[in-house]
């Protein structure tokens, strides 16, 4: 018996969320605390031929503008760090970084980059990952446009002879899924607030998921030890992923260091939507080989991930889902390539669900098709495919406590759902 | 005309980072007057890890809640932590949280067996004090093992770090890679109402059960099911930021050309429930499940949609233009 282990007990900071008493990062007001806004690209993909920011340094009001130059330490970020600050001089997605102004009020920090003078030698953009494999595309990166894993242009994963498999199957079974780009959508929006400390520190109050993997990426930005930077968060509005990537942090603490003064970066919900990470698209085509029993025997599936303009955690994420695209079925054979695009769109990084959601929702509509297609009842195939204790994944991992079948068993209950027998006794337990 | 279909999916969830090597570190120290303070790494993004692993400490030290206070505010005091995503923190932030508290445990009975002179062996530890186990009148009370070891010159923490195992890299032939530290399971039945002149699709229903290994907080997991629900309904039919992907023409500000399922737009009947098959590696047997609970929905829905109207939507969401353009198509072929 436990007491507190399995009870439904009350969030912890529930009520002071829902009453406004906790404070959030935009509820920190310091005092002489100035506001950044920052200049960001309005194409696609050009070349910065020139950038000139005294006009608004000059105008009253401002306290410093930042660009590329002001980064003392590494002006890149990420899992993979190939993500520039503010870029010095590629532009890869409209709504890469540029400079930043810090003034007295987001207002002025705006007339501020209007007097920034800029010239881009625009360039034509890639946007269908498709296009951008092709070897005459323009090159969004200069290293090429498809990730390169270690196991080359694509990850591979083999189990078994998908060949062999289809040659056993009655049927074969093909289908093509696309999803969207989606956006996290949190209640509280991306926002940093940086200041110098009483003991000449960087102070940051962060939203960040993730303070460690962040803090790591900061001291390299800044050139400043772990130790210098105080990073203060572990209470978040919601993140969905969001928040797993930096975007306000790191401007919000340059802008402190160059000036030394309190600094608020907050981004609007337009520029949060348009300009930040995104759960990215991907396409995923599958062929089954089905025996008529509705035993599937083959699975071969390619998937396309376009994860926009830097890496983000785009390969990492063709990485998660291609362990689980194939399902938590026992198949004998599965053969999955995992390909990772480049294109001039925002980065796609982490959102809930990382590449699962991805890959499930194609996976299990593919499921659906071939229960329709083989005129199978699409619960019977389920049971019949589903692992049990024992069984082996496509990265040969061994399924431990499986609950598939029992996780089944009762949906169908609660729907109303009538199982035949030969599957009620069914268990994850065994075959 | 309004047409219903029913569909159905299932889906399973890994906790941790893929190959694993994201570990997470916990501590528990004494104060004065004999409450704690669990200090973490995991941030709180609104899915409740200061509530669970404050359970989870209460739990295993016999102590109650109320004596548990947490901090995770900064990384001058909050101990390392990966981070908080893959479902991960209830798993193995959980794991190093009880390895904090049988650390400190172990540290109190010794300090307790020297106070009363007797082997900590012989100590137990319950209702939020420790007593001699053959004599349970002889013991001291969490209050006054704070105030002794505190002003005694004693420190009283315990520590704790868990991994789910060293970081595995793919094989480059084969793709083995065997590290996953736990698997969550999960079943949906969904009931769609498709409206053929306007293309708007309803979820009338929702029935989601979900194998978690254990419940910590059943109260949470339900939160986790109603919002990962409302995630999952607009990722099957609404959210859209390229709405003519590739192209990148027509891309929505705001949330008025965004659609997010909001709560008005929940289905009627939200069916859930919990089954438990406990892992042998997780806190009380718990698996990570929060974000497996966006992913059931979408592919019920879009099967639903296909037994309402007879055509696989197989490039999502369903927005009312994909469905229209769809039973056009139907109607033409």
């Amino acid at each position: 018996m436990t007491e507190y282990v399995g009870k439904p007990i009350p969030r912890y900071d529930g009520i002071g969320h829902v009453t406004g008493r906790t404070t959030f990062v935009d509820d920190i007001h310091l005092p002489g605390m100035l506001y950044i806004k920052v200049l960001l690209s309005p194409v696609h993909k050009g070349i910065i031929r020139h950038l000139d920011v005294s006009a608004a340094e000059r105008m009253p009001g401002v306290a410093g503008v930042i660009t590329a130059k002001d980064v003392p330490g590494k002006n890149a970020y990420g899992l993979i760090p190939d993500q520039p600050v503010f870029t010095p001089e590629h532009i890869r997605y409209k709504g890469e970084r540029i400079a930043a102004v810090a003034a007295v009020d987001e207002d002025t920090a705006m007339e501020a980059l209007e007097k920034i003078k800029l010239e881009i030698e625009e360039q034509t953009p890639v946007f269908d990952p498709f296009e951008a494999m092709q070897p005459d595309a323009p090159l969004v990166r200069p290293e090429g446009n498809v990730w390169v894993f270690n196991s080359g242009t694509t990850r591979k994963i083999r189990l078994g002879d998908v060949e062999e498999g289809f040659k056993q199957a009655d049927y074969i079974i093909e289908g093509t899924y696309t999803n969207s780009t989606n956006d996290h959508a949190p209640m509280e929006p991306q926002v940093s607030v940086a200041y110098i400390d009483e003991t000449d520190r960087l102070a940051i109050h962060t939203v960040s998921q993730d303070l460690y993997f962040h803090l790591g990426m900061l001291s390299a930005i800044f050139n400043l030890p772990m130790n210098k930077i105080r990073y203060i968060g572990g209470t978040v509005g919601g993140g969905f992923g969001a928040k797993n990537d930096i975007h306000c942090d790191h401007v919000a603490g340059l802008m402190a260091l160059k000036i030394r003064k309190p600094v608020k970066y907050r981004l609007t919900r337009h520029e949060e939507m348009l300009y930040t990470t995104k759960r990215g698209p991907w396409t995923f085509e599958f062929k089954d080989g089905v025996k008529k029993d509705g035993r599937i025997v083959a699975r071969k599936v390619r998937t396309i991930h376009d994860t926009g303009a830097y890496s983000g955690m785009g390969p990492y994420v063709v990485d998660k889902n291609a362990i689980l695209v194939a399902g938590p079925f026992a198949i004998p054979n599965i053969w999955i390539d995992g390909i990772c695009v480049y294109t001039n769109k925002p980065p796609a990084s982490s959102m809930r669900g990382f590449g699962i959601i991805n890959g499930t929702s194609a996976e299990q509509l593919q499921m659906n098709r071939i229960a329709e297609a083989i005129g199978m009842d699409p619960w019977e195939i389920r049971f019949i495919n589903a692992w049990r204790d024992g069984d082996i994944g496509a990265t040969q991992f061994t399924v431990v406590a499986a609950g598939l079948i029992e996780a089944m068993k009762r949906a169908a209950e609660l729907a109303g759902v009538e199982l035949p027998e030969r599957l009620k006794a069914m268990s994850s337990r065994g075959r | 005309m309004k047409k219903r279909g029913i569909g159905i999916s299932c889906n399973t969830h890994p906790a941790g980072l893929k190959g694993g090597g994201d570990p997470s570190q916990a501590l528990i120290r004494v104060k004065l007057d004999g409450t704690l303070d669990l200090v973490i790494g995991a941030v709180d993004i609104g899915q409740g890890c200061k509530t669970i692993l404050r359970q989870i400490a209460a739990e295993e030290l016999s102590v109650p809640l109320e004596a548990i206070t947490l901090s995770n505010f900064d990384t001058d005091i909050g101990l390392m932590c990966t981070g908080t995503f893959a479902s991960r923190v209830t798993f193995i932030d959980g794991n190093a949280v009880i390895r904090a508290a049988r650390d400190l445990k172990d540290k109190i009975k010794r300090f307790v067996g020297s106070q009363l002179g007797v082997e900590p062996e012989q100590l137990e530890m319950a209702d939020n004090r420790v007593f001699v186990r053959d004599n349970p009148e002889k013991g001291m009370s969490m209050a006054a093992i704070g105030a002794a070891a505190n002003w005694g010159g004693a420190i009283l923490v315990g520590t704790g770090a868990f991994t789910p195992g060293a970081g595995q890299d793919f094989d480059p032939e084969t793709g083995k890679m065997t590290a996953i530290a736990s698997l969550a399971f999960g079943a949906c039945v969904a009931e769609v109402e498709v409206d053929t002149e306007t293309g708007v699709v309803d979820v009338l229903k929702l029935v989601q059960v979900y194998e978690i290994g254990r419940a910590i907080n059943p109260l949470l997991c339900k939160g986790q099911i109603n919002g990962g629900s409302m995630m999952g309904i607009s990722f099957a039919l609404t959210e859209n930021l390229f709405p003519y992907y590739p192209a990148v023409d027509f891309a929505p500000e705001t949330f008025s050309d965004y659609i997010l399922t909001t709560a008005a737009d929940m289905p009627k009947e939200m069916i859930y429930d919990i089954v438990e098959v406990p892992h042998p590696n997780g806190p009380y047997g718990a698996k990570g499940f929060s974000e497996m609970t966006a992913s059931a929905a979408p592919p019920a829905i879009l099967s639903a949609i296909h037994d309402a109207i007879g055509v696989w939507i197989t490039d999502y969401p369903a927005t009312p233009e994909v469905i229209l353009r769809a039973l056009e198509a139907k109607s033409t072929s």
